[in-house]
């Protein structure tokens, strides 16, 4: 890491429920990426990475407790940040890209008049007071984010847009505010695959031009592969492993990784059967005491079961498991060795 | 010779759809004659965007909806024309698996009812037989037999996909029609349901009508492949030819446009621009022409019929132009 990150966060928990009976959400979080680094933040459903971003915004209240010790985003701490200044933060250097756009989208209203409303808040001075100026700002974000015939779609309402459009729409008022950091939550799974091809070009090349971090949730890893720099891959509320795209894809060092991995049909050409991880994601009520995986994961030792792994490794490049592991795929650290656990009959 | 068990010529199912209090009514051919023959113990994917017909088919060949227009055969016997007791004993042979299975199961209903349900309606199997046949059915998919008294809230998605699956199974089919059964789940959910299809399959003899957008699912699991763009077939072929040599320019920019572990990066030109267009005014001549790279003035006049070429049936007018060209790897 050279300059100072855009973003970091030092230990950030999420959880739902009672303080008896916490549901983790997300669990002891540590993450940075550097200005104009696009960092793919990968799990299953419930793996946390969805409230990760809005705990960054700071869009969760009750019932969520959050806490975090540090959240560092352009030089300011946004734990310690009274609400009003945080809060706008969020549109303009801080913005959000959802899933669903139609969703997103205000129906009552048009497009110039939505791209507008970002514009009043987050735009120039010359913005701000005029009308006209925030118009012709309007149509120039439209055309950034290549929508066809842009004059015409200002005053289109969002049921006249398709989906791959109105992501657009989102794109360019996310932009409105001259974001440093897009968080961007699956932006394009409710899109079909052509146009997810085309909005994520769209999103590399601002990224690229704008200098501007952005952070690619998804459960998709050919998506992140073929965007991201790096990777961080969540599972249960934890980061289990961090690193650059190459390396995660090419040499995955927690069981998690190369699970998924494996069990992608691309991963198992010529073969009759995918390489399943068998079991599920654990629940509120059963969370495994130790390392979360230990339950599911085919290297598992008795030490799995008592002492939970800490997120370990070189800078970038960590690991949540006792037994990495290498090059080969086989696990580290003496695991050959390590005690082996009673298979309990079932 | 036996007769192929599933067999669609031309089919076709238009919608009326109403375009406000004083404008009449506009027509959407949701699915504007496709044709198809699927032989016993086969899987056949269909692939294609939002709007393009794949679970319009869906509901014609499992006889939820009678189709418009065209044949559709199953087991050698014509379903529009068939008695009603033919047609009766039709409808175990096909069933269906759906996308969703959160909302699939009646969550008011036992896992064991909901599978002896089919039987019950069928009328043919007593009580205990039938509960015999669904304890059998879940072990076959990996449930267990407590699930029996259990309710559709207190399992997982890959679990309630499992139970869908099984109650699919009860009638005993020989086609299951299974519309995008992969969609919901999480990755490593998708491979083990993924494993059970393929198990079910070699067990049981069945053939699968797949419906899907995931190519990476389709490579793994099909034996043939039809691609509709807008209600119409535009390419079909074997799983091989189409993925080692894709001619339709809609086949060549799906493959293009899936996401693929093996890139390290996004190529940095997109193959297609836009985006599909809405049935209820599809374009004249190809209906993707608006989109296609090889579009000549031919292409927005006469619609391409489908034709044999190089092994598989396709349509497109310049198909024998566009295979002299090096497809897009993938």
């Amino acid at each position: 890491m050279t300059a100072t990150p855009l973003l970091e966060i030092h230990d950030l928990s999420v959880a739902f429920g009672t303080s008896s009976a916490p549901v983790i959400a997300v669990d002891r979080l540590d993450f940075a990426m550097d200005p104009g680094e696009i960092v793919g933040l990968v799990g299953e459903s419930g793996s946390g990475k969805s409230v990760t971003a809005l705990a960054v915004l700071g869009l969760l209240d009750f019932p969520a407790r959050v806490h975090c010790a540090r959240m560092w985003f352009g030089g300011r701490d946004l734990v310690a940040l009274p609400g009003g200044e945080r809060r706008a933060l969020l549109g303009g250097e801080l913005a959000m890209i959802f899933q669903d756009p139609l969703a997103s989208l205000d129906p009552c209203y048009t497009v110039a008049h939505q791209l507008g409303e970002a514009l009043r808040e987050h735009g120039s001075a010359n913005e701000r007071r005029s009308a006209r100026a925030r118009r012709k700002r309007a149509l120039e974000l439209l055309r950034q984010v290549e929508i066809p015939d842009a004059e015409a779609r200002l005053n289109a309402y969002p049921h006249q847009l398709s989906g791959g459009m109105a992501q657009r729409v989102m794109i360019a008022m996310a932009l409105a505010g001259t974001p440093r950091l897009v968080i961007a939550d699956e932006p394009t799974t409710a899109l079909d695959v052509t146009v997810q091809a085309q909005v994520l070009d769209l999103l590399v090349r601002l990224s690229r031009e704008r200098g501007m971090g952005l952070v690619l949730i998804t459960h998709d890893l050919a998506v992140v592969a073929e965007t991201a720099h790096r990777v961080v891959v969540m599972y249960a509320g934890q980061a289990v492993e961090e690193g650059p795209v190459p390396d995660i894809f090419d040499a995955p060092r927690h069981p998690y990784t190369r699970a998924l991995l494996a069990a992608l049909p691309e991963r198992n050409e010529g073969r009759a059967r995918l390489q399943a991880l068998p079991g599920v994601v654990p629940g509120a009520h059963d969370r495994p005491p130790a390392c979360l995986l230990a339950p599911r994961c085919p290297f598992v030792r008795a030490r799995c079961m008592r002492d939970a792994p800490a997120f370990a490794g070189p800078p970038h490049r960590r690991a949540r498991c006792h037994f990495p592991l290498d090059a080969e795929g086989h696990p580290g650290n003496d695991w050959a060795s390590a005690t082996r656990i009673e298979v309990a009959a079932t | 010779m036996k007769p192929p068990l599933l067999v669609a010529h031309d089919l076709a199912r238009h919608y009326r759809v109403s375009r406000g209090l004083l404008r009449g009514h506009a027509t959407v051919r949701a699915l504007d004659g496709v044709s198809f023959a699927l032989e016993e113990g086969r899987t056949l994917a269909v692939v294609g965007e939002s709007g393009c017909g794949k679970s319009t088919l869906a509901r014609a060949v499992t006889m939820i909806e009678p189709p418009t227009s065209g044949l559709l055969q199953v087991d050698g016997i014509d379903v529009a024309h068939a008695s009603t007791p033919a047609r009766r004993r039709l409808r175990p042979l096909v069933q269906m698996v759906f996308q969703n299975p959160y909302a699939s199961l009646n969550p008011r209903k036992r896992i064991g009812v909901l599978l002896e349900e089919p039987l019950v309606i069928q009328g043919r199997d007593g009580a205990r037989e039938r509960r015999t046949r669904a304890l059998d059915m879940m072990a076959r998919v990996g449930l267990r037999a407590e699930h029996y008294g259990r309710y559709p809230h207190m399992f997982s998605g890959g679990q309630r996909q499992r139970i869908a699956i099984a109650r699919a199974l009860m009638p005993r089919p020989r086609l299951v029609v299974a519309d995008e059964p992969l969609s919901a789940l999480d990755v490593s959910i998708q491979a083990q349901v993924l494993n059970l299809m393929l198990d079910l399959k070699d067990e049981l003899g069945i053939a699968y009508l797949f419906i899907s957008h995931n190519l990476d699912v389709v490579r793994h699991i099909a034996d043939d492949v039809l691609v509709m763009y807008l209600g119409r077939a535009v390419e079909h072929g074997s799983r091989d030819a189409i993925f080692a040599r894709p001619i339709h320019p809609y086949t060549r920019a799906l493959l293009a446009a899936t996401p693929s572990l093996r890139r390290a990066r996004r190529r940095t030109a997109t193959t297609v621009r836009g985006e599909p267009p809405s049935p209820l005014s599809p374009p004249s001549g190809c209906a993707f022409h608006q989109r296609c790279p090889f579009a000549i003035a031919r292409c927005t006049l006469e619609r391409p019929a489908m034709r044999p070429v190089a092994g598989v049936t396709v349509a497109c007018h310049r198909a024998e132009e566009i295979l002299a060209e090096p497809a897009a790897p993938h």
